[in-house]
C-alpha cells in the first residue's frame, strides 16, 4: 500500500463512519512489511518474511465512544463493519468527556526530519542479513568453549501509517526497525547451565554495533552468571546496570499517566510540585532526538509532542495526561506516554562507581516481581555480583529486592555516564544506598 | 507469564464472524445461530470451514504443493478468522467497547529442523502462493521434492461445549451485567472509591491443512471478565482486580458468577489494609490450592518444553527418567479439561490433544512437543503445538498444568509449619530456562506461625530453582482445584491462555522477598 493509498483509505473509512451516524471519527490505516531470521548450529534455524496492513478507528457518537480494529479490508466486509461499530455504540453509556482533542493541541510542524526511515531498506537481500548473523553466531559459539549453546537473531521492518481525525487532523509516520540479538548458554564444571541474552535495535541498519560486541557481550554476560548463588539477606548499596534500570524508571512513569491518577491508583497523586526522588534524578522526555527509538511528532491522540522536563532535580514537574483522562481530570493534555526519555547522566563509569562501594550488589538483570501503583510498593527479583570493599568478589542470583517507589527513588546517590544507546530510555547505571534484599 | 490485568484493549484472538465477506453483526451480534448445541461434538463441519476462508481442498492442494516445490520435508496452512470484543466500566457507566477482526493463513515450511514462514492476510490463491513461496524458501533442493498426501478430513473432540454462543449476544445483554455488578461492588464497603469491569469475549474459527494430508478444524471460544476496585480508609488506599476466564459461552458470566467474583475481590482488597511485608528470607512456603499452580507453570512447565531441551538450555535437559521429586507428586499439562482456558480440541499444528504426564510419582516422564522437537526425539507431539495467530510458527507451550491430589490435609500441612507463607493470590510471575530460576509475585497471602494462618501479607516476590523447589515439595493435600483466572503466558514473543491448578502443598524452603 503506498501513501496516497493509505490516505484514500482513511479517507474512505472516516466519510464512512460519519456517514452511519457518528459525530466525530478518529482513523489509522498502517501497513508494515517484516522480516525475522534466527541462525544457529551454522544454519538458518527460522526465515520468516510477511506483510500486513490494517485500520484502527474511534467512534464518537451521541457522546458515547468506541474503538476498533481490523485487517479483514475488503470493502463490503470493512463497510458492514463499520455501520455495525457506529450503530452499537449507541448502546454505550452517554461519556461528556468522549470527544477528539482539541485542534490546538495538534501539532503544527511534522517537516522536520527526524530520520527514522532507512531510505535502503529495500536494498538489503536477505542473503545479506544472514551473513550478518552467521557472523554472530559462529563468533557467540566460538567465544568460550563453555558455550553449550549459541543462536543470533535478526529482524527488520518497515512501518507506514496515516491518522486522520474528522476534526482537521492529518498525521503521518515512516519508520524502519532494525535488530540483531545473541543468545547464548553456558555450563560450568559442576553440569550447571547459565543464559544470556545481548541486543540492540536501531531505525538504520548501519546503526546496528559490530557483530563481534553482539557476540561477545551475551557470551561475556553468560559467564559472569557461573557460580552464582544466594547472598545473606541485607541492606546492600545497590548499583543496577543501565540495562536493567529501566525496571525502575517504570516504577515512576506508571504511576505518573492520566487514567492511574483519575483511577485513584497512583501513589503519585496530589505530588505535582513535589520530590519523589532525590535531588540527582532529573528525567527528560524528548520526542524530536533525531534516530530516537521513541520519537515522534504526536502521541497516540494525535497530540502534538513537546520536549519536557518531567522530573527536575527530583521534583515532579508534570503527569502524562492523554485526551481522554485529561478531560476528566480537567487538566490539559501533555502526552500519553512516554517518548524518548532522558536521565540526567553523571560522570562516573559502572567500575569507577564500584570502587567506593563496601558492601554492594550490582544488578545486572531482575527476573519477575511487580509493584503497586495505588501504594509504589514493589518487590523484584534480581540477578547480579556481590560487591566487598570495591570488588566483584560473587555472582548472585535467587534474590529480592524489595520496598517502595517513592524511597528508593530518594535514595538515589549517583547516576553513571553511561546512558544505554540501543532504547527510547536513554537510561545511565544507577546507584541507590540502603536496599532491602533477600536472600539466604 | 502475564495476568490479563496488562491485556491489550483488543484480545488478537476471539470470536469470528463466520461467513466471511458478507457483513458480520460482529459487536451486535456474531453471525448466525444453530453453530453450537453444548454437543460434544462440534455442529460445524469441514465444508463450514472451507466457506469461511473461500477455500477448498483444490486449492489448499496448490498452495501446499508450491509451498513444497523447493525440496521442504513438511508443510501446514494455518487459516485463522477471528473476532474479538470487549466493553468496559468505568466511574459507574459503560463507557468503552471495542472489537478486533483478524483474519489470514499461515503457511510453515519445515527442512529438518528448519522453519520457513511466511503469512498472508488475503486469502487468495494468488496472494497464498506468494506467502508460499517465501516459505519455500527454507528449503534448496527442488529436485527432491516430496509430494503432498491426499487431504484426509479429521473431525476433532469439542472440549468446549457451550450454551449461549458469544455469537448470539449482543451488546446489549452484556450493558446490564456490568451495570448490575458495578452497583453490587459498591455496595459491599463503604469505602471504595472506584471501580471498573471488564467483559471480552472472543472466538476463534481454524483450518489446519498440512502436506501429510491431515485436514482439521476447531471454533474456539473465550471469555474472560475481570473486577477491580480501589478502596480508601483513613487516607490509605489500595487496589486489588480478579477475574473469571474460560471458553465458556455468555451463561458462565451469570450473576452469581459475577457475584463470587466481586465477594472474592472485595474481601481480598479490604484485607491489603492490615497486610504487611514479611521477614525477607528463605521460608516454608504453603501454597493454596487453585491459582497457586503458577508454581509448576515457572518452575517446571516451561522447562518442559521440548523446543528448550533439544536445544540443550534447559535445566531438565538431562533429567528425563530421573527422579525430580517425592513418589507423591504428579504434574500433568492437560489439553482437554471441559471449558477450561487452555484446553484446546486440537492444537496449532492440528494435532490431537491429551492429558502430558511431565511428572508421574516423582519422575520427570515427558517433555511437551510440537511436531519438531517431536521428531528430534523421535517421538509422537503431544498436541502442544501453540501460537498467538496466523502471523506465528508454532512452538511446544503449555495448556492447563496441574499437580494431582496428593495423601496430605490442608489442616495438616498448615500445622507443620513454624513460621513461614501462606501464599494465595498471584498477579504473574517469570523463568530463566537455562538456570532454572523462576518467580511469582504473591499479591496477598498470609502468615503461618506456630502452625495457624495469622497475619495478611502483600506485595511479595519468591524467587527459587525449578528442580530445587521440586524436590522440596514435602507435602500435597486432596484439596485441588484449577485456577479460574484469565491467565495468558508469554513466549519468544507470542501470548497464548492457558490454565494450571494446585492442591494446597507446601514447600520446605523459597526466597521470599520482605523487609530486611
Amino acid at each position: 500500500m503506498d501513501r496516497q493509498e493509505r490516505i484514500d483509505l482513511a479517507q474512505w473509512v472516516l466519510g464512512k463512519i460519519i456517514a452511519s451516524g457518528a459525530d466525530q471519527a478518529a482513523v489509522s490505516v498502517l501497513n508494515n512489511r517484516v522480516t525475522e531470521l534466527i541462525h544457529r548450529d551454522a544454519q538458518i534455524d527460522k526465515l520468516k518474511e510477511s506483510t500486513g496492513k490494517s485500520v484502527y478507528l474511534q467512534i464518537y457518537a451521541d457522546s458515547r465512544y468506541s474503538e476498533h480494529g481490523t485487517n479483514d479490508l475488503r470493502k463490503p466486509a470493512l463497510e458492514s463493519f463499520i455501520t455495525e461499530a457506529v450503530r452499537a455504540t449507541k448502546y454505550l453509556s452517554e461519556d461528556e468527556y468522549r470527544a477528539l482533542p482539541d485542534p490546538q493541541y495538534y501539532p503544527r510542524k511534522m517537516r522536520l526530519d527526524l530520520q527514522l526511515l532507512d531510505h535502503d531498506y529495500n536494498h538489503y537481500d536477505t542473503g545479506q542479513k544472514v551473513e550478518r548473523i552467521a557472523q554472530i553466531e559462529e563468533l557467540a559459539r566460538g567465544g568460550d568453549s563453555r558455550v553449550v549453546s549459541a543462536s543470533a537473531g535478526f529482524s527488520d521492518g518497515i512501518y507506514e501509517s496515516v491518522r486522520l481525525h474528522s476534526n482537521g487532523f492529518q498525521g503521518e509516520s515512516r519508520r524502519t526497525y532494525f535488530s540483531e540479538s545473541a543468545d547464548v548458554t553456558v555450563k560450568d564444571e559442576t553440569g550447571s547451565l547459565s543464559g544470556e541474552r545481548y541486543s540492540a535495535r536501531a531505525h538504520f541498519l548501519s546503526d546496528l554495533p559490530e557483530a563481534r560486541l553482539i557476540a561477545d557481550t551475551s557470551v561475556r554476560r553468560a559467564l559472569w552468571k557461573i557460580g552464582q548463588k544466594q547472598a545473606p539477606s541485607g541492606t546492600y548499596e545497590m548499583l543496577v546496570e543501565n540495562l536493567a534500570a529501566g525496571k525502575l524508571v517504570g516504577l515512576l512513569t506508571g504511576a505518573m499517566k492520566a487514567r492511574v491518577l483519575q483511577q485513584k491508583k497512583s501513589y503519585l497523586d496530589g505530588m505535582l510540585n513535589k520530590a519523589v526522588a532525590s535531588p540527582l534524578l532529573t528525567v527528560t522526555d524528548d520526542p524530536y532526538i533525531q534516530k530516537g527509538l521513541g520519537s515522534r511528532f504526536y502521541d497516540s491522540d494525535g497530540i502534538g509532542a513537546q520536549m519536557r522536563v518531567m522530573i527536575n532535580q527530583g521534583i515532579l514537574r508534570y503527569y502524562y495526561i492523554d485526551n481522554y483522562y485529561g478531560r476528566k481530570l480537567g487538566q490539559e493534555p501533555t502526552a500519553g506516554d512516554p517518548s524518548n526519555l532522558l536521565i540526567a547522566t553523571g560522570r562516573r563509569s559502572v567500575p569507577e562507581m564500584l570502587k567506593d562501594i563496601k558492601k554492594g550488589i550490582l544488578i545486572t538483570g531482575f527476573i519477575g516481581g511487580n509493584s503497586n501503583t495505588t501504594t509504589g510498593d514493589f518487590s523484584f527479583g534480581i540477578m547480579g555480583q556481590l560487591i566487598e570493599n570495591g570488588q566483584i568478589v560473587q555472582p548472585v542470583n535467587e534474590m529480592n529486592i524489595s520496598g517502595n517507589a517513592l524511597s528508593l527513588w530518594k535514595s538515589l546517590v549517583e547516576t553513571g555516564n553511561d546512558p544505554h544507546p540501543y532504547s527510547s530510555w536513554k537510561i545511565p547505571s544507577l546507584l541507590f544506598e540502603g536496599v532491602d534484599f533477600s536472600g539466604s | 507469564m502475564k495476568s490479563k490485568i496488562s491485556r491489550r484493549e483488543f484480545l488478537l484472538t476471539g470470536s469470528k464472524g463466520l461467513v466471511s465477506v458478507t457483513a458480520l453483526p460482529f459487536l451486535l451480534k456474531c453471525s448466525s445461530g444453530k453453530l453450537f448445541t453444548g454437543e460434544p461434538e462440534m455442529s460445524m463441519q469441514q465444508s463450514d470451514f472451507l466457506k469461511i476462508f473461500a477455500v477448498d481442498e483444490n486449492i489448499i492442494n496448490a498452495v501446499i504443493s508450491t509451498a513444497m516445490s523447493k525440496g521442504g520435508d513438511y508443510c501446514d496452512l494455518f487459516f485463522e478468522h477471528s473476532v474479538g470484543n470487549s466493553i468496559r466500566l468505568e466511574d459507574g457507566a459503560v463507557n468503552r467497547a471495542g472489537s478486533n477482526v483478524d483474519y489470514g493463513v499461515g503457511i510453515r515450511v519445515l527442512k529438518g529442523d528448519q522453519t520457513g514462514y511466511s503469512y498472508s492476510e488475503e486469502i487468495t490463491p494468488e496472494a497464498m502462493k506468494l506467502a508460499a513461496l517465501t516459505a519455500a524458501s527454507i528449503a534448496n533442493e527442488p529436485r527432491k521434492t516430496i509430494a503432498p498426501q491426499a487431504l484426509q478430513p479429521h473431525q476433532p473432540p469439542n472440549y468446549y461445549p457451550v450454551t449461549i454462543p458469544w455469537e448470539e449476544v449482543s451488546i446489549d445483554r452484556k450493558v446490564p451485567l456490568l451495570q448490575e455488578l458495578s452497583t453490587y461492588v459498591f455496595s459491599l464497603d463503604p469505602g471504595i472509591i472506584k471501580a471498573g469491569i471488564h467483559l471480552t469475549n472472543a472466538s476463534s474459527h481454524i483450518l489446519v491443512a498440512t502436506s501429510e494430508g491431515r485436514i482439521t478444524y476447531d471454533h474456539r471460544p473465550m471469555g474472560l471478565l475481570s473486577v477491580s476496585c480501589t478502596v480508601e480508609r483513613n487516607g490509605r488506599r489500595e487496589q486489588n482486580h480478579e477475574s473469571l476466564s474460560g471458553r465458556y459461552g455468555f451463561e458462565y458470566f451469570n450473576r452469581e458468577n459475577a457475584h463470587r467474583l466481586a465477594d472474592r475481590m472485595v474481601t481480598k482488597t479490604l484485607r491489603l489494609f492490615e497486610a504487611a511485608q514479611p521477614r525477607a528470607g528463605e521460608m516454608p512456603v504453603v501454597l493454596a490450592a487453585g491459582s497457586s499452580g503458577i508454581l509448576l507453570h515457572e518452575a517446571i512447565g516451561h522447562g518442559m518444553e521440548a523446543d528448550f531441551n533439544r536445544k540443550g538450555v534447559s535445566i531438565f535437559a538431562d533429567k528425563l527418567n530421573k527422579p525430580v521429586a517425592k513418589n507423591f507428586v504428579t504434574i500433568v499439562d492437560n489439553g482437554t479439561n471441559p471449558n477450561i482456558r487452555g484446553s484446546l480440541n486440537i492444537d496449532d499444528e492440528g494435532n490431537d490433544t491429551a492429558e502430558t504426564r511431565l511428572v508421574e510419582n516423582g519422575i520427570l516422564r515427558t517433555y511437551l512437543h510440537d511436531r519438531i522437537s517431536a521428531g528430534h526425539y523421535q517421538t509422537a507431539p503431544t498436541g502442544s503445538g501453540r501460537r498467538q495467530s496466523f502471523r506465528f510458527a508454532p512452538l511446544p507451550r503449555m495448556r492447563n498444568t496441574y499437580m494431582l491430589p496428593g495423601p496430605h490435609k490442608k489442616e495438616e500441612i498448615i500445622r507443620s509449619v513454624k513460621y513461614g507463607l501462606y501464599a494465595e493470590s498471584f498477579t504473574n510471575g517469570e523463568v530463566n530456562i537455562g538456570a532454572g530460576d523462576f518467580t511469582f509475585y504473591v499479591k496477598m497471602g498470609y502468615l503461618i506461625e506456630d502452625g495457624k494462618i495469622t497475619r495478611p501479607v502483600k506485595d511479595i516476590n519468591i524467587i527459587g530453582n525449578g528442580p530445587d523447589v521440586l524436590s522440596k515439595v514435602e507435602m500435597v493435600a486432596d484439596d485441588f482445584e484449577m485456577a479460574e483466572g484469565g491467565w495468558t503466558c508469554g513466549k519468544a514473543g507470542q501470548g497464548v491462555p492457558v490454565s494450571m491448578g494446585l492442591p494446597t502443598i507446601k514447600v520446605s524452603g523459597i526466597t521470599v522477598g520482605g523487609e530486611g
